[in-house]
C-alpha cells in the first residue's frame, strides 16, 4: 500500500466527514429539530444505513460516477476534494444546508481554471436552476401534503400518544430509507476518484463471500461520513428542524416525504422509464438538490402553521451559502493547486495533448462549420481552454455544447488494446461474452482517440451499439455506456 | 425490531389507558363529592355513613390519581414522548389533580369541622353543588376531546366558563344571606369558606379550560 495513496486519500476522507455532518441533516433534520428522535439515535442509525448503502448499493453501478472525473492527476484530485470539504465543512460549522455536489463542481472547475482545461458553463446554469428549483417544488409539495395529512389525521381521531408514536415511527422508518440513499448515492463522489488508485485488496471470507477492494473503499468513506455524522451532524440538523421555523412532528414527516417525493418524481429516471413504459406521458427531469429541498419543504409547511415565524434572517443566510458553495470552493481549490504545485512542487494534473486531425473534423462535420477548422489541422494544444478559444476564435457563432463536445473529442489519449490485460474483462461480471469478444478481435492495436476506439468496439459487435435516444431506451443504453467505461478505465492512464 | 415495535405499541395503549384513567377518576370524585356534600346536608352531617363512604371513595380516587400522574409523567418523560406538548400536558395534568386533591380536601374540611348549614341555605347549596359538578364534567370531556378529537373540545369548554358564572350566580346572594342571618360571625366566617371552597372548584376548572383553550389553539393550528 503506498503512503502517498494514503496521505490522498485523507482529503477523500475529509470530503466524507463534511458530507456527513451536513447531508444528515436532509434525512433526520426534521427528526432531531423536532424532538422526536434523539440526535445519538439519529446518529447512530443514519451511521449503520449510510455504510450500508454506501457498500451494498455504492459499490454496484458507481463504478465510473465519480465528480471529479475530469481531474487527471492524485494531486489534483486531493487538492479539489479538499477545497470541496473545506467549504462544506466551513457552512457545517455555521450550521448552514449546503449541497456537496454544488461545492464539488466549484472545486472542478477551480482545477479548470488553474489547469486551462476549458469549463461547461452551462453548469452553472444548471447549479442556480437549482437553488431555485429544489425549494420551491417541495415548499409547495409539503405545503400540499401537510394540508392532506392534516385533514386525514383529524378525521382518524388518534390519540395525541398513539399519533406521536406513529409519527416517530414513520420518521424513523423515512430515516432509515433516507441514509440508505444518502450512501449509495453519495460514496462515489466521495471516494469515487481514488477507484484508479484503490489501496485495498479483495478479501475472502472462508469462501462465504468476497468483501471486494472497492466494497472497503467504500466502507471506508462510510465510516467517513458516519464520523461526521456523530461528531458534528447536529448543528445543521437543528438549523433545518428547528432554526428556519418551529415545526410539529407531523410537519417533520412531511418535509421528509416531501423532498424525498420531488426527488423520486423529478429526478428518477426509473420512474421516467416506467411511465415511459407503460405509454403514459413522463414528468420531465430536472437537477434537484435534496439539502435545497430540504429547506424549501420546512418553509412550506411553516407558511401554513404561521407565516410570521419563519425566520427570513436564516433562511437569507443559508441561500447566500447557497450562492458561496460552488464560488468560494473554485476559488479555494485554485488557490490550493496554487499553493500545491508551487510550494509543495506536487503534480495536479497531467500533461495531455489536444490535436485537430481529418477524423476529428470529419466526426464533428454535421454541427459545426469544420472547413473553417481546417487551419488547425497538425496543430498540438496542452490544454482544452486553448483549443477551444482557437475555435471560438475561428467559428464565433458556434453551438456551444458542439464546441465543447468537439474540444473534448479532440483529445489524443493513444489507447493500445493491450491482450494481457484481457482476463480483467471478464473480472467486473458485467461484459457479455459478445462484448468481451469484439474487445478481443482489436488486440494490439492503437487508437489515437478514445472516441476511435468506442467507434471500432460498436461496428465489431451488435452488443457494444447504443440504440436511438428514447426515454425506452435510456435504461439500455446507460448499462451499455457503463460497460464501456470498464472497457475504457482497463486501457486509459491510471491517475498517479 | 419487531418485538420492540409490539411492545412500543403496548406502551402506548397502556399510556393511553392511565390518562383516560386519570380522567376517570376526576370525573367519578367529582360525582361522589356532590353525592358526598349532598349526604352531609340531608343525611345528619360528618357522622353519617353514607358521607363517610362517599369521603372515603374519593380519598382513594386521588390518591389513585396522584399515582397515575406520577407514572404518565415519568413515561412521558423517560420515553421522551409528544416533544411539542409534553410540558402543556404535563402541566394540564397536574391542573386537574390539584381539582381532585381540592374536592378530598374540601370533603376532610366537612368530616373535621362539621359545619352546621341552616335549612334554608340548602337548596342554594345544593343548586351551587349542580353546577360546580357540571363545571368539572365538562371539562373532564373537553380535556378528553384535547386528546383524542381536537376539532371538538370547543364544544364543551364554553359549557365550563357557562357553569362557573353560574355557580357565582348562587355564591353571591348565598354569602349574602349567610352574613344577614343571626349566626354569630364565627359561624357566618366558617360557613363563607365553605361555600367558598366548592366555588372554589368551578374556578378551577375554568382556569385549567383557559390553559386547555391555548393548547389546543397550538394543536389545531
Amino acid at each position: 500500500m503506498e503512503i502517498g495513496v494514503l496521505i490522498y486519500l485523507t482529503s477523500g476522507l475529509f470530503l466524507g466527514w463534511s458530507l456527513g455532518a451536513n447531508d444528515a441533516a436532509n434525512v433526520f433534520g426534521t427528526a432531531v429539530g423536532t424532538r422526536m428522535i434523539k440526535f445519538t439515535t439519529a446518529a447512530l442509525i443514519c451511521t449503520i444505513f449510510v455504510i450500508l448503502g454506501a457498500v451494498i448499493s455504492g459499490a454496484g453501478a458507481a463504478h465510473t460516477l465519480s465528480k471529479l472525473g475530469d481531474v487527471n492527476a492524485l494531486g489534483g484530485a486531493f487538492v479539489a476534494a479538499f477545497s470541496a470539504a473545506a467549504v462544506v465543512a466551513w457552512l457545517t460549522v455555521l450550521g448552514l444546508p449546503v449541497s456537496t455536489t454544488q461545492a464539488i463542481v466549484g472545486a472542478i472547475i477551480g482545477w479548470n481554471f488553474f489547469t486551462g482545461m476549458a469549463t461547461d458553463f452551462t453548469v452553472f446554469k444548471t447549479i442556480i436552476g437549482t437553488w431555485f428549483i429544489s425549494p420551491v417544488l417541495t415548499a409547495f409539495f409539503s405545503y400540499f401534503m401537510y394540508k392532506g395529512v392534516m385533514w386525514f389525521l383529524n378525521r382518524q381521531r388518534l390519540h395525541i400518544v398513539r399519533l406521536d408514536a406513529m409519527t416517530r415511527l414513520a420518521l424513523l422508518i423515512a430515516g432509515v430509507l433516507g441514509s440508505y440513499s444518502l450512501g449509495a448515492n453519495n460514496i462515489a463522489n466521495v471516494m469515487g476518484v481514488f477507484i484508479g488508485a484503490n489501496p485495498f485488496k479483495d478479501f475472502s471470507f472462508g469462501g462465504l463471500f468476497v468483501f471486494t477492494g472497492l466494497q472497503q473503499l467504500f466502507f471506508v468513506g462510510g465510516i467517513a461520513i458516519s464520523v461526521g455524522i456523530y461528531t458534528y451532524g447536529k448543528k445543521v440538523m437543528m438549523t433545518v428542524g428547528d432554526s428556519i421555523a418551529p415545526l410539529t412532528p407531523v410537519g417533520a414527516f412531511v418535509v421528509v416525504i416531501a423532498t424525498s417525493l420531488v426527488l423520486f418524481l423529478f429526478a428518477s429516471e426509473d420512474l421516467e422509464f416506467f411511465l415511459a413504459s407503460l405509454g403514459l406521458p413522463t414528468i420531465p427531469l430536472v437537477p434537484v438538490s435534496s439539502s435545497q429541498a430540504v429547506v424549501g419543504g420546512v418553509i412550506g409547511i411553516a407558511w401554513i402553521k404561521n407565516r410570521r415565524n419563519i425566520k427570513w434572517g436564516v433562511t437569507g443566510r443559508i441561500v447566500v451559502a447557497w450562492i458561496q458553495t460552488p464560488i468560494v470552493s473554485a476559488l479555494f481549490s485554485f488557490v490550493m493547486l496554487f499553493i500545491m504545485q508551487n510550494l509543495f512542487g506536487q503534480s495536479v494534473f497531467e500533461k495531455v495533448e489536444f490535436q485537430v486531425s481529418k477524423p476529428v473534423l470529419e466526426r464533428h462535420a454535421k454541427k459545426l462549420d469544420v472547413k473553417s477548422l481546417e487551419s488547425l489541422v497538425g496543430k498540438t494544444y496542452t490544454t482544452s481552454g486553448s483549443l477551444k478559444a482557437e475555435v471560438d476564435r475561428l467559428l464565433p457563432v458556434a453551438e456551444y455544447k458542439a464546441v465543447l463536445t468537439f474540444v473534448q473529442e479532440a483529445r489524443m489519449e493513444r489507447l493500445t488494446v493491450d491482450p494481457a490485460r484481457f482476463p480483467e474483462l471478464g473480472k467486473s461480471g458485467l461484459l457479455s461474452q459478445p462484448q468481451i469478444d469484439s474487445v478481443k478481435a482489436l488486440a494490439g492495436k492503437t487508437f489515437d482517440y478514445r472516441w476511435q476506439l468506442v467507434d471500432a468496439l460498436t461496428t465489431g459487435s451488435e452488443s457494444w451499439r447504443m440504440k436511438e435516444a428514447t426515454v425506452l431506451n435510456k435504461p439500455y443504453n446507460k448499462e451499455v455506456k457503463q460497460r464501456l467505461d470498464i472497457v475504457m478505465d482497463l486501457y486509459t492512464a491510471k491517475m498517479k | 425490531m419487531g418485538n420492540k415495535s409490539l411492545s412500543l405499541f403496548g406502551n402506548i395503549r397502556s399510556l393511553e389507558n392511565k390518562i383516560s384513567e386519570f380522567l376517570d377518576q376526576l370525573s367519578e370524585s367529582n360525582i361522589m363529592f356532590r353525592a358526598g356534600v349532598t349526604a352531609f346536608l340531608e343525611g345528619g352531617g360528618a357522622s353519617s355513613d353514607a358521607f363517610k363512604k362517599k369521603l372515603e371513595l374519593v380519598s382513594a380516587m386521588e390518591s389513585r390519581a396522584d399515582v397515575l400522574r406520577r407514572e404518565i409523567e415519568a413515561e412521558m418523560f423517560e420515553e421522551a414522548l409528544i416533544p411539542d406538548f409534553r410540558a402543556d400536558i404535563l402541566s394540564l395534568l397536574e391542573n386537574l389533580d390539584e381539582i381532585t386533591n381540592h374536592l378530598e380536601g374540601t370533603l376532610i374540611n366537612f368530616s373535621i369541622e362539621n359545619p352546621e348549614f341552616l335549612k334554608d341555605l340548602h337548596a342554594d347549596i345544593l343548586k351551587l353543588l349542580e353546577n360546580v359538578a357540571n363545571c368539572v364534567e365538562a371539562l373532564v370531556v373537553s380535556t378528553r376531546a384535547f386528546f383524542r378529537d381536537v376539532g371538538s373540545v370547543r364544544d364543551n369548554s364554553h359549557k365550563v366558563m357557562l357553569y362557573e358564572k353560574e355557580a357565582d350566580k348562587v355564591v353571591l346572594p348565598l354569602k349574602s344571606r349567610v352574613f344577614t342571618s343571626d349566626l354569630g360571625l364565627d359561624r357566618k366566617a366558617q360557613l363563607r369558606n365553605f361555600i367558598d371552597s366548592i366555588d372554589r372548584i368551578a374556578d378551577m376548572a375554568e382556569d385549567v379550560v383557559d390553559m386547555l383553550a391555548i393548547v389546543t389553539i397550538r394543536r389545531a393550528a
